[in-house]
């Protein structure tokens, strides 16, 4: 898997734990969504947690996990299932301020959609990364340098600007 | 000087009544047009395969058709300026085989571009101010408004400001362009709806209630397609200040829980079925409290500034009545029958709105030739503030001729061949391009509405048989409307024919209903004589000024079901 955050590749600081694997004492891992309640009762203060949710995960299931985590990564099934989307924007919502992941064979298209949402980084399979190398998200990134919409994240409102030229 | 001779028409460059474009929405459209090159450049180079391209092609019009690509270029809630028609001609000639085909969204479809050339008709279009934005894909698409708006006796506001307000917001909405399916919204801000509201994934309509406040009537759940529903009531007034706060709540509703698992269970329609409009609304309510609603603040700023783009043009003080065209009417028959049928009155008075039918007899509805879009260009500088609609029902509009002038339009739209009187009438079929263009077709539609038109040819039995309107589709995907139609033809495959089913009764306004099976399945050289059997019958029953869906509520179904069936005894159809 490769990861994309600001715009390049960059090198994962988590390791994704399997079900069967013990809880290690100290580190960053992820774990799955069944799995979070047993790994928050027995966490050490050195480890820190993340959680690995399907997209159809209710808010609810995660509220009072949510300022113990420092990552959740949110699966996309398929690039076109925009259902992760919404929940990175409600879990934003909620208050989570760690890291958000987007985990999927998302398409660099798609980078100011998933900031736009509140994500962080995109973790995407080794072979689409070798076809859509760190300049075409980048570009992607860069792309519009102002949005409509308000209360996400963008490099610039255009009601904002509106506003201000109309002073 | 002659009224043909267009280059001696006066160009009055009256200020338009449209939304312009700031520096802001402008490069918001330039860099949505550089994207798009780019990635076109990618799916060349093989960066992006056709199955990750799809999404962002179709979200920027472009689909691939039967035998070619196809554009469908947004025209934002129906409503054009003469440069902007231009444009489309331009377009249409430099790019494409000379015309365009207007269709039941408020789009124009060019159906033979280039896939390398498309970026280039994308940058012809922002010159003016137009683009192609999520004129496709599972996204929120062009939303689209009454073709009267502004103009109409009946209105309480106009819908655009609403329409171009959602417009923006739409475009490129970072959390809603990737939604189970396709999403339509329709605005109206009229006592009759002309925009097929309940038709739509989302309706509004524009009300004011007792205190005077204006309003929205939210409408969700409604859509044709192979299971058609009309929408229902979500919210009964909604005030304008929550409006993109709600819309949002019920889009994020819908991103999350709308069905995947099937494409055609996956618009909204069905999981409003499915759950019921109770939990809906439950669900959407619940999401609507629990958001920040300070981002949405200065909307009704915006609301305004926007809404200053749509005031009227500057309309001369004429008598009600015009002494003018009253004589003309009298000396000229075929002018007093385009009155009487394509002209609707205006709320100022003096004025009139034309419908320019693009449904000549035996002729393909909905295209228009670029040489007829020049027409209709120049036609609106001419005699209406340059300013021209297409309505849902494939026809253009100009919206503010004066009645003095009707006579001289009348002669340059007859000299175009853009004068045929049948708006409303049997022969204003709205069809889908079926099995001629369309992938998904299972069955022709463009050459059933070309018989059915030269069946009913003879413009005094239309004129005698009154408004019904005639819809067809080539699939069950319902891009004709067929369920709305007050006959509804739906083009099918049986055993390796084409098989068409007819229903009856459906309705696009307030009073909107979904047509119901007259029967079994007819070949398509037997459609224009159940056509034309169908509206005996209608005619030997009505009572005086009944139109042909008044007679059919009154007598009911069976017995027009019952009239077809003893015509089939006779050994003739069915
Ligand atoms: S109704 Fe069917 S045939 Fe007609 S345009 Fe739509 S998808 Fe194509």
């Amino acid at each position: 898997m490769a990861l994309i955050s600001d715009g390049r590749f960059v090198e994962d600081g988590w390791r994704r734990l399997a079900d069967e694997e013990d809880l290690p004492k100290s580190g960053r891992i992820i774990v799955s969504l069944a799995r979070l309640p047993h790994a928050l009762e027995k966490l050490t203060p050195e480890t820190s947690l993340g959680v690995l949710a399907p997209n159809t995960t209710e808010i609810d299931a995660l509220a009072t996990a949510l300022p113990r985590l420092g990552l959740i990564s949110i699966a996309f099934p398929a690039f076109a299932d925009g259902r992760g989307f919404s929940l990175a924007r409600l879990l934003r919502s909620a208050g989570f301020t760690g890291e958000l992941r987007a985990s999927g064979r998302l398409l660099a298209d798609q980078y100011t959609h998933a900031l736009g949402c509140g994500f962080d980084a995109i973790e995407i399979p080794d072979d689409l990364a070798a076809r859509q190398d760190e300049t075409q998200w980048r570009a992607a990134r860069d792309a519009y340098s102002r949005t409509y919409q308000r209360g996400y994240i963008s490099r610039g409102s255009i009601l904002d600007a509106r506003r201000k030229a109309a002073q | 000087m002659s009224v043909h001779d267009l280059s001696a028409a006066a160009r009055p460059n009256a200020p338009t009544t449209t939304y312009r474009y700031d520096e802001f929405d402008a490069d918001f459209v330039r860099e949505r047009v550089a994207e798009f090159r780019e990635q076109v450049r990618r799916r060349l180079e093989g960066s992006l395969t056709e199955d990750e391209f799809r999404p962002f092609r179709l979200m920027n019009g472009l689909y691939l058709q039967l035998h070619a690509y196809m554009l469908r270029v947004a025209i934002p809630y129906g409503t054009l300026t003469a440069r902007q028609m231009r444009c489309l001609a331009d377009i249409a000639d430099r790019w494409d085989r000379g015309y365009g085909h207007f269709t039941t969204r408020q789009n124009l479809q060019y159906n033979w571009p280039k896939l390398i050339d498309t970026p280039d008709i994308l940058d012809a279009l922002a010159d003016v101010e137009m683009h192609a934005i999520q004129t496709s894909g599972n996204c929120i698409r062009n939303v689209t408004a009454d073709h009267f708006a502004g103009v109409a006796a009946d209105e309480i506001e106009d819908p655009r400001a609403t329409a171009e307000f959602l417009r923006q917001w739409s475009s490129l909405h970072p959390e809603f362009s990737f939604l189970p399916r396709k999403f339509k919204i329709a605005v109206t801000g009229a006592t009759h709806d002309r925009a097929a509201i309940l038709a739509h994934d989302i309706g509004l309509r524009i009300l004011k209630n007792d205190a005077g406040d204006i309003g929205y009537q939210v409408m969700v759940g409604g859509g044709l397609g192979r299971s058609p529903f009309i929408g229902k009531i979500i919210r009964d007034f909604l005030p304008r200040a929550d409006l993109l706060a709600y819309l949002e709540a019920i889009m994020r509703v819908y991103n999350r829980y709308g069905r995947r698992d099937n494409k055609y269970k996956a618009r909204i329609k069905i999981l409003v079925h499915e759950k019921g409009i109770e939990a809906i609304r439950d669900a959407v309510e619940k999401e609507f409290a629990s958001m920040d609603r300070s981002v949405f603040s200065h909307d009704p700023e915006e609301f305004t500034r926007i809404a200053a783009y749509f005031a009227p043009p500057p309309y001369e003080s004429l008598p009600a009545v015009s002494a003018t065209l009253r004589a003309a009417r009298n000396d000229n028959p075929a002018l007093d029958n385009f009155v009487a049928v394509n002209v609707s009155p205006h709320r100022e008075p003096g004025y009139a709105i034309v419908t320019v039918s693009l449904k000549p007899i035996g002729g393909i509805p909905g295209d228009a030739t670029s040489a007829q879009m020049r027409t209709l260009a120049d036609a609106s500088e001419r005699f209406g503030f340059g300013e021209l609609r297409v309505s849902h029902e494939q026809n253009i509009i100009l919206p503010h001729v004066k009645q003095d002038d009707l006579p001289a339009l009348w002669r340059i739209l007859d000299a175009a061949g853009l004068a045929t009187a049948n708006a409303g009438l049997i022969s204003d079929i709205i069809s889908c391009p079926g099995l001629d263009y369309c992938s998904l077709a299972t069955a022709r539609s463009i050459p059933i509405a070309q018989e059915i038109s030269k069946r009913f040819s003879d413009m005094s039995r239309q004129r005698r048989i009154g408004k019904l309107g005639v819809k067809i589709s080539g699939c069950i995907n319902a891009c004709g409307h067929h369920h709305i139609g007050a006959i509804g033809i739906l083009g099918l495959e049986k055993k390796g024919q084409e098989s068409y089913q007819i229903t009856l009764g459906g309705d696009p306004t307030f009073s909107a209903a979904i047509g119901e099976i007259v029967g079994p399945g007819v070949g398509a050289e037997q459609v224009p004589d159940v056509i034309e059997h169908l509206v005996d019958f209608y005619l030997a029953e009505r009572e005086e000024k009944e139109t042909f869906i008044d007679t059919w509520r009154r007598v009911g179904h069976a017995r027009f079901k019952d009239a077809l069936r003893r015509e089939g005894e006779d050994g003739a159809y069915i």
